[in-house]
């Protein structure tokens, strides 16, 4: 009898195991919750495409058994646009830490946003630029330490819900690695969402935030992480918080049904040739 | 000599990153702008620790990208600013338009490289692919050996940088990981002060200001586009004598200076082995056992890589029966691949030397290279040279084809 090592072990590159992923890191969190979504749905598995770029996010293609592109730092976005627009049957998903996402890819998610392309964008928001040892992002909240902000960052960071909700994403939502479950719902919403959807995951990274900001083990991040994350429901974007110190709003913030960038483009297309008839 | 005394140093245990970040801090630069990659990180976070501890007075800019880190240090420099950053690979490619601005511009800025590969596939390991690429954007590109070579090329970078006669920017390059991240004894100087009696602070280039209004980089049409482009290639000129000539004064001010090539055992050998970077340490290494095995080879490293230093290759290549050159990167479609291969033939054959040239491709994507693969590669070189054989394509030392 051939040992099945986890009931999902057909969308895992068994393989690749162990992860480069640090004990207590909540990147693993989301990738079980987000292939639980995937099994639930019972989306065919060879109709899915992850995009990453770098960052210990982006590794996320090595580990799931999806085809997938591991791409250059901030340019995942527009990969899966291209995938996108050549296979619009697939669902393309990205996946990318908040450095990848929000600063040197921060123009993509704008204007993906924007156009409301049919891509799903997963942002593992740690705080830092983990992989290279601890840099300060510009999530950083105020009153925590990186490495190159000893003494605390020098901007106010981003929140990354207000930013894609003001750009134009018709699904925005923050969950953190303390609600697995509810992080599985979110996907599910997500990858059958049309348009543009962007889900924000705060999690923990223990080995770079953690000793930085004084928590001596995993848990005790997670617990703080736990704590000021406060489910809000029936509330917009704006009416959100991102403070270490007080609260970073959990929850469903946009769902919201507008045309696609390729219906979009697709319309003007028709429009055009039908247009052009007339003439002749 | 008086000077020499005078100069005090502390001998700390640095990794040639930390070693950058010292040189910064020494030549007391007003602004650092960067953006994280491997290998180059530590160089930044070392220099954001000075200036949070008060020892750097100078700005640091967090920036978003690596396109915003070379172009934030324009800015600067453009307003007068002593203005550095540091990079690595990909970051560099993503400079790769900005890295045009700053020399267009005349800009006297200064950037360390931890040079690494090239995506895709991703690497974040060690060679030279992403330096070399920057052949053509005019700037002046130094290659160190060691992390006490780094030190002291990071201060003779900004007076190359900023003399007058030359006013482009620098950078200063050296291998990601086998030297970024390894430590080595390096002397700093033990006050910023006496760094700044060799590279004074002064603004020798033309800055922007408000009050006498001015607009850099504005559109060139045909009719002045080609001068403007050809001054550059009259401060390369001039920068391969000024590069030599900071060599110097930093020798008689600090007492350590290294020349353009620095070389072992090269007169009266069978052959000689011409490289960068530091996998000249392997080769000083193999001495030995390239010797037990009764070949004469002399080893020979390459400080200066833009403005080529044809002299001094010349000079090498005169007193050698055959050069071996060693490459750590890849010049993709043509048969003899190795950047430093490609320059060094141009230059001999322009001259009409006509000795073998042995071009190995190693290191690609940090590929071990220890002595033995130095040994051997001396060998095989010095049996085509007795054969009186000559090679028409780089040898890709060590791949599994």
């Amino acid at each position: 009898m051939e040992l099945e090592l986890h009931p999902l072990e057909k969308y895992i590159r068994t393989e690749k195991m162990p992860t480069t992923w640090c004990p207590g890191c909540g990147i693993g969190t989301e990738a079980q919750a987000f292939i639980r979504a995937v099994d639930e749905l019972k989306i065919d598995p060879k109709k899915i495409v992850i995009v990453s770029g770098i960052g210990c996010t982006g590794r996320m293609p090595h580990y799931l058994r999806f085809d997938g592109a591991h791409v250059l730092h901030g340019r995942a976005i527009p990969v899966a646009i291209g995938i996108k627009l050549a296979r619009p049957d697939l669902k393309v998903v990205v996946w990318g830490g908040d450095g990848d996402i929000l600063s040197i890819g921060g123009n993509h998610l704008i204007h993906a946003a924007r156009r409301n392309a049919d891509i799903t964008v997963i942002m593992n928001n740690n705080f830092i630029y983990g992989l290279t040892g601890g840099q300060v992002a510009p999530t950083t909240p105020k009153d925590t330490l990186t490495y190159t902000s000893p003494y605390g960052p020098d901007s106010k960071p981003f929140d990354a819900v207000k930013i894609a909700a003001a750009a134009g994403a018709t699904y925005v939502a923050r969950w953190s690695t303390a609600y697995p479950v509810l992080l599985k719902e979110s996907f599910k919403k997500a990858l059958q969402h049309r348009g543009f959807s962007f889900i924000e995951i705060i999690s923990q990274c223990p080995e770079i935030f953690g000793r930085i900001n004084g928590f001596k083990d995993p848990y005790g991040l997670y617990q703080k992480i736990r704590k000021i994350g406060q489910i809000r429901r029936g509330i917009g974007p704006f009416e959100t918080k991102y403070d270490w110190n007080e609260e970073i709003t959990l929850g469903e913030f946009v769902n919201k049904d507008e045309p696609t960038y390729l219906e979009q483009l697709s319309q003007i297309i028709k429009e055009a040739q039908e247009s052009g008839q007339d003439e002749a | 000599m008086e000077e020499l005394t005078k100069v005090e140093w502390v001998r700390l245990p640095l990794s040639t990153n930390y070693a950058v970040a010292y040189a910064a801090k020494d030549a007391d630069i007003d602004i650092v702008s960067a953006y994280p990659i491997t290998p180059q990180t530590t160089v930044v976070e070392k220099l954001s620790e000075f200036i949070a501890n008060g020892e750097l007075k100078a700005q640091m800019i967090h920036v978003e990208s690596e396109h915003s880190a070379l172009s934030a240090a324009i800015g600067a420099s453009a307003m007068g600013a002593r203005a550095f950053t540091a990079t690595a690979s990909q970051g560099l490619e993503l400079m790769h338009e900005v890295l045009h601005i700053a020399s267009g511009l005349r800009l006297p800025i200064v950037m360390s490289v931890a040079a690494r590969a090239l995506s895709a596939p991703i690497s974040i390991w060690g060679d030279y692919t992403d330096l070399m690429n920057t052949r053509d954007t005019s700037w002046v590109v130094l290659i160190a050996g060691s992390a006490q070579e780094a030190y002291d090329s990071v201060l003779q970078a900004y007076k190359i940088a900023e003399d007058s006669r030359v006013l482009l920017p620098v950078m200063v390059g050296y291998d990601g990981f086998l030297m970024s991240h390894t430590y080595e004894p390096v002397s700093v100087l033990a006050n910023s002060g006496a760094a700044l009696r060799y590279i004074p602070k002064k603004v020798t280039w033309a800055t922007l200001n408000p009050e006498r209004p001015i607009t850099v980089g504005a559109m060139a049409n045909p009719d002045w586009y080609y001068e403007i482009k050809y001054q550059q290639v009259e401060a390369m000129k001039a920068a391969y004598e000024v590069v030599k000539e900071a060599d110097a004064e930093y020798g008689r001010t600090f007492g350590r200076s290294y020349g353009i090539i620095e070389e072992t055992d090269t007169d009266g050998s069978d052959l000689n082995v011409l490289t960068y970077g530091g996998i000249y340490g392997t080769l000083l290494e193999s001495s030995e056992i390239i010797r037990k095995n009764g070949i004469k080879a002399g080893f020979a490293r390459l400080r200066l890589f833009r403005p080529f230093p044809y002299e001094e290759v010349l000079k090498l290549a005169e007193k050698s029966s055959a050069l071996v050159v060693l490459d750590r990167a890849i010049t993709y479609g043509m048969p003899i691949a190795g950047p430093l291969a490609r320059e060094v033939i141009s230059v001999l054959y322009s001259h009409g030397i006509n000795i073998p040239v042995y071009n190995f491709i190693v290191g690609i994507g940090q590929r071990s290279f220890t002595e033995n693969d130095a040994l051997k590669v001396v060998s095989a070189s010095f049996e085509m040279l007795k054969r009186g054989q000559k090679i028409d394509e780089s040898i890709y030392w060590g791949v599994r084809e």
